[in-house]
């Protein structure tokens, strides 16, 4: 086997995932950006070049904007919900004393192993008309009907929040479990009650978990379309459902490309905000 | 310490909102009521037979399958090979790499989908396996390559310094000393490639040929319906896959990681 240089080793190592990235994420993400100048005839065909048409339907017809506007606030709330479902849980692990934290901690690793259609579905075992919430209603003789409580916009944010709030609370943990508990202790010995020492020293020390926590909610919440689709309304669709529709029932490839790229930007625009104020590193440290 | 009681009851709940409805799913997939509902009848597996004599559902199973090993595999691959460049080299613009490298988790799974889709049709290949293939090698590559990279910062490059100057090449030393070191990060690795490739949908759905149907799109169909107690028995198999698998794997790679020390 020959020897090769020192300084090409580490090119020749990287080349196959590099070679992967590049043609099927970097490559493919220019092309639709080129694609979506194209047009689409009525006949099935396009015609490369540059039009604007796509972009100025985007642009103008309210409707785009209005679901653009309230998937972001979907996953506002979620991203909220999330945080303050998770934060006590995680604080909890990291601060407990008991023999059980690492079955603590594979509890609260296990969910990310559970399938996502499973637990998006499992709403409606809840929550359905002949679900165990109703079936409990009516046999406490609370109610004579089925109430119908599946299929809003709340029960989409409950659905994105029960599948996302792993994510929060591991990241939160992270951040928590790495606070040098002398920290605690000084803080405790200069008089600070329980509380204070929360809020003046292990919640500013947290907010680099919770942030990144937060970030993964917000991009994953927002770009989700099955969700919607399982436990939404007719009315509920989120631009994730946009770009779906375009690409796979209409197959306007190019209108799909434009719609892809604003939410690109819009969920890019949130990372880079998030990168320049706290660095991607935090998020890498969950899988320390 | 009410406020510490506070915490731990509230936590609690916060558990029971995570995995009472997942375990309603498995309670009810034993229901032997034909419909998938409440109230519990009596126990049976009668929905698990039938999960096995529905065709289509052991297709389904068996793409996925298919699928989720040759992701691991691959992904595992360029995983490692990445990581070793990245941990173990000087070299110039290796943070715009890394960058690059973890980029298909930071962009969202529809877009890169949609990308995806659209350069290789462009490209006159048409939805198939192989693009299903393809867009989940890229879409989990990432995990593995900080999974992997995160346990070779741990391992001392002293070790394969030693083999080096024993006269290793190094090949001889990957294999000989940096593998076996890292295998239990190989493992967590590959397994956590496969699960996220057992049980996507997001991309999956963008990417499957027509016809045909990995168990999460399966499952998605079948919802189309009603929901029936099918779909809680095939939704109990894909727990206990996605979960006992991880699990055994875990204790595997301890193991492997003990008997090293």
């Amino acid at each position: 086997m020959g020897e090769t240089s020192g300084a090409a080793r580490p090119w020749i190592l990287l080349s196959p995932a590099l070679a992967t990235v590049a043609f099927l994420l970097v490559v493919p993400v220019l092309f639709i950006v080129v694609y979506s100048f194209w047009l689409r005839t009525s006949a099935g065909g396009e015609i490369p070049g540059f039009h604007l048409d796509n972009w100025q339907l985007v642009f103008s017809d309210p409707f785009y904007r209005d679901i653009l506007l309230s998937t972001l606030k979907i996953a506002a709330i979620t991203t909220v919900l999330c945080a303050v479902l998770g934060y006590i849980p995680a604080y909890f692990i990291a601060m407990s004393e008991t023999r059980h934290k690492t079955l603590l901690l594979l509890l609260l690793i296990l969910p990310f192993w559970i399938s996502y259609i499973i637990r998006t579905m499992s709403w409606i075992n809840i929550l359905g008309s002949s679900g165990a919430l109703n079936t409990a209603l009516m046999g406490l003789g609370i109610t004579s009907e089925p109430i119908q409580m599946l299929y809003n916009e709340t029960t989409v944010i409950l659905g994105l929040a029960h599948f996302l709030l792993p994510f929060m609370v591991l990241n939160v943990y992270v951040s928590l479990d790495a606070i040098d508990r002398n920290l605690l202790d000084a803080s405790r010995s200069l008089g600070a009650s329980n509380l204070q020492t929360f809020r003046e020293v292990t919640l500013p020390l947290s907010l680099p978990g919770l942030a990144a926590g937060g970030l993964l909610c917000f991009v994953l919440a927002a770009g989700t379309y099955i969700t919607p689709l399982v436990l939404g309304g007719p009315r509920d669709a989120m631009f994730a459902n946009l770009v779906f529709e375009a690409v796979i029932t209409q197959l306007n490839w190019p209108l799909g490309s434009a719609l892809s790229i604003v939410l690109l930007v819009v969920l890019g625009s949130v990372v880079m905000v998030y990168n320049r104020l706290a660095g991607l590193g935090q998020i890498a440290k969950s899988f320390g | 310490m009410t406020g510490w009681n506070f915490i731990r009851l509230y936590t609690i709940a916060v558990y029971l909102f995570m995995f009472l409805p997942v375990a309603v799913v498995v309670l009810l997939s034993f229901n032997s009521s034909q419909f998938g509902s409440f109230p519990m009848e009596g126990l049976s597996f009668r929905w698990f037979i039938e999960l096995w004599n529905n065709d289509a559902i052991v297709r389904a199973f068996r793409i996925s399958l298919l699928l989720a090993a040759l992701t691991a595999i691959i992904s595992t691959v360029l995983g490692i090979l990445a990581a070793l460049a990245l941990v173990r080299y000087r070299f110039p613009g290796k943070n715009t790499i890394t960058t690059l490298l973890i980029a298909p988790i930071l962009i969202p799974e529809v877009v890169l989908a949609v990308a995806l889709l659209l350069f290789l049709r462009w490209l006159s290949l048409p939805r198939s396996f192989l693009v299903l293939l393809l867009g989940h090698v890229i879409f989990t590559l990432p995990f593995v390559l900080l999974v992997v990279q995160a346990r070779l910062v741990a391992i001392k490059p002293e070790y394969e310094e030693a083999a080096r100057s024993l006269g290793a090449n190094p090949v001889q030393t990957f294999f000989a000393v940096t593998l076996p070191l890292l295998l239990p990060a190989v493992f967590a690795g590959m397994l956590f490639a496969f699960t996220i490739s057992f049980d996507d949908i997001t991309g999956t759905m963008f990417w499957k040929p027509g016809g045909v149907e990995t168990v999460p799109t399966q499952i998605f169909a079948m919802l189309r319906h009603s929901i029936s107690p099918e779909i809680n028995a095939l939704g109990t198999v894909m727990i206990v896959v996605t979960v006992l698998l991880p699990l055994i794997g875990m204790a595997v790679a301890r193991r492997l990681a003990a008997t090293r020390r």
